[in-house]
């Protein structure tokens, strides 16, 4: 049920401005893919066109092909809507919604997508609690509200909700920068067990995490403030972390970068 | 006063951050801040005693008449003052203000909220923009002015809708119609509703303009659909300032003067339904009585201003319980 994501020729605006240009990359599912570049290099606008969350900011619109296994995220009988409901993701801030228990904001995505019973819901939200390790801290208090949880516990609890409605693919927009090392070190722990079942896409600042948690990495790069972003390469971790081919790349991950 | 007038031109002393001798110790405060510490908490006391002072005034006053009324106050349907002994009530004028209100906060309120979700979040920037700008205009047309349109515009184009409510809904008993001058408490609520829709429109705009972009997109990327993303996190977010904003339409609906006196046909007595004329409001009361009154009805008239500001002074009261009972899940823990 994880897919491939097969990216071609794809270029990203905010208004007249270009942010992204051409970038073509392919993702295996079942493996842990992580962007890495310097700020503004365009990586998170280039995760967010994965699921077509780039064309809900203002002037946001995309040229070239997502490719979901075969079918075009952007082909033209395609429902942004339900692009999001294959394509999950995390943000950079845990945004659980404030005015739900935690048990709501698991249900929430099944809740859109249809009828369930009780009994159904139930399984599915512990579940996806035990997915994403918070069972144990949260299964006595589901009906107090998700806002009343620690940073890295609603981030958990994000990732239950994305991960409640059976995504093909899990977009991670720098789902730990707002976290401590422990609770950072909780949500890489989960990644590698995520990986298993889902496609996984993460942005990330953190070299160190990327390292740790991928096994394929993007370096992404922009010429100069104002030039749209690109992708400069994409290759196994290990060789991204060792030998990467491209000047560009060393110099960023050996911090000779600028 | 004085004081602020002369200090205006006197330079602020200069701090003195840098160098080793610190002179001031910990108890030590700067006249600046002792000025303005005197002048806010000066300005605080003054509000005290002014409302203290009305208070006092207006209870004295209430007291004088009430304590001389032959009915009962709360519960007589009739106002006459000028008897001996003189009989009078507020039982008329508090259910037709409570009744006006509802049928206004019944309409206003969802016509208000979804203005303010079109503005928001359907809307072009700009026809947003422009729609905005005609309701903060709305806003700004004189009481009088709503009152004079109401009067000759919209009483003279209520009979059809009197008449198809008394078609339809004349069995509720509510909307049973007599086939007088639509001057009735349907007609004065539709005209309070037109009148507080730009303050509810107006705040419940801000507020949800301020619901935050990651709450949003936490249920966009879910797969919600914008109306879902409405009710997952826009309608909650706004819930509380929702309700602050129909309190303020409230208030004005409940204390509007001009408009409910130039549409409705009062008299003493309450209808059961909505669509005869008759009954009457606190404000309405007192301003067509107040210049005939004698100052013992002049009393009076203040008595029944007290039981408005009571009866606002309530719903204001469980407007705040209402928000703060939910506020474990309010937007503002997020």
């Amino acid at each position: 049920m994880a897919k491939r994501i097969d990216v071609s020729g794809l270029t990203a605006y905010y208004g007249s401005h270009k942010a992204i240009e051409d970038i073509s990359m392919t993702v295996e599912p079942r493996s842990v893919t992580a962007f890495i570049g310097p700020s503004g290099c365009g990586k998170s606008t280039f995760l967010r066109t994965l699921n077509r969350m780039h064309e809900v900011t203002t002037g946001g619109r995309v040229e070239g092909k997502v490719l979901l296994d075969d079918e075009d995220l952007y082909g033209p009988a395609i429902d942004p809507v339900s692009v999001r409901r294959e394509v999950g993701m995390v943000f950079q801030r845990p945004n659980p919604f404030p005015t739900m228990s935690i048990f709501d904001n698991v249900a929430a995505g099944l809740r859109l997508n249809g009828k369930y019973k009780k009994s159904e819901l139930n399984d599915i939200v512990e579940r996806s609690l035990k997915g994403a390790n918070l069972w144990n801290e949260v299964k006595d208090r589901l009906n107090k509200p998700g806002s009343g949880l620690s940073g890295g516990q609603q981030q958990r609890l994000c990732i239950a909700r994305a991960i409640a409605v059976e995504p093909k693919v899990l977009l991670m927009d720098e789902p730990c920068s707002a976290l401590d090392p422990i609770s950072t070190l909780a949500i890489e722990d989960l990644i590698g067990e995520l990986k298993e079942r889902f496609t996984i896409v993460i942005v990330t600042h953190n070299m160190q995490q990327a390292a740790r948690v991928s096994d394929r990495t993007a370096f992404f790069n922009l010429a100069a403030v104002g030039q749209p972003g690109k992708l400069i390469e994409i290759d196994d971790t290990e060789r991204i972390f060792s030998n990467p081919s491209r000047q560009a790349t060393e110099d960023y991950i050996s911090g000779r970068f600028g | 006063m004085d004081i602020s007038t002369q200090n205006t031109h006197v330079p602020p002393p200069t701090p003195q951050r840098s160098g080793g001798t610190r002179k001031r110790g910990a108890g030590a405060t700067r006249r600046g801040d002792q000025i303005f510490l005197g002048l806010s908490r000066g300005s605080g006391i003054l509000l005290l005693v002014i409302m203290a002072a009305i208070a006092v005034f207006l209870t004295y006053r209430a007291s004088l008449a009430i304590s001389k009324d032959e009915g009962n106050f709360l519960t007589t349907f009739e106002w006459n003052t000028g008897l001996q002994p003189p009989v009078f009530g507020v039982a008329v004028l508090a259910f037709g203000t409570v009744v006006s209100s509802i049928i206004a906060m019944a309409i206003a309120v969802p016509i208000a909220v979804a203005i303010a979700l079109f503005i928001t979040h359907y809307a072009p920037r700009k026809l947003g923009g422009a729609i905005a700008y005609v309701v903060d205009l709305l806003a700004a047309v004189p009481s009088i002015v709503y009152g004079l349109w109401g009067a000759l515009i919209l009483v003279p184009h209520m009979n059809g809708l009197y008449g198809w409510l008394n078609d339809y809904l004349g069995w509720t008993g509510i909307f049973s119609w007599d086939e007088g001058a639509p001057r009735a408490m349907l007609t004065v609520g539709i005209l309070l509703a037109i009148m507080i829709l730009p303050i509810i429109t107006n705040v419940s705009r801000e507020v949800f303009r301020q619901v935050p972009q990651m709450h949003e997109e936490a249920a966009l990327a879910l797969g919600a659909t914008r109306w879902e993303v409405i009710r997952m996190s826009v309608l909650p977010f706004g819930r509380s300032g929702v309700i602050s904003a129909s309190m303020l339409g409230l208030g004005r609906a409940l204390g509007e003067t001009m408009a409910v006196a130039t549409v409705l046909s009062p008299s003493f007595d309450i209808q059961a339904s909505l669509l005869n004329p008759g009954g009457g409001t606190f404000a309405q009361n007192i301003a067509s009585k107040f210049n005939e009154a004698t100052e013992f009805g002049r009393d009076a008239l203040i008595a029944s201003g007290l039981v408005l500001f009571v009866i606002t002074l309530l719903v204001n009261g469980a407007a705040r319980m209402i928000i703060a009972r939910r506020k474990e899940y309010s937007g503002a823990n997020a």
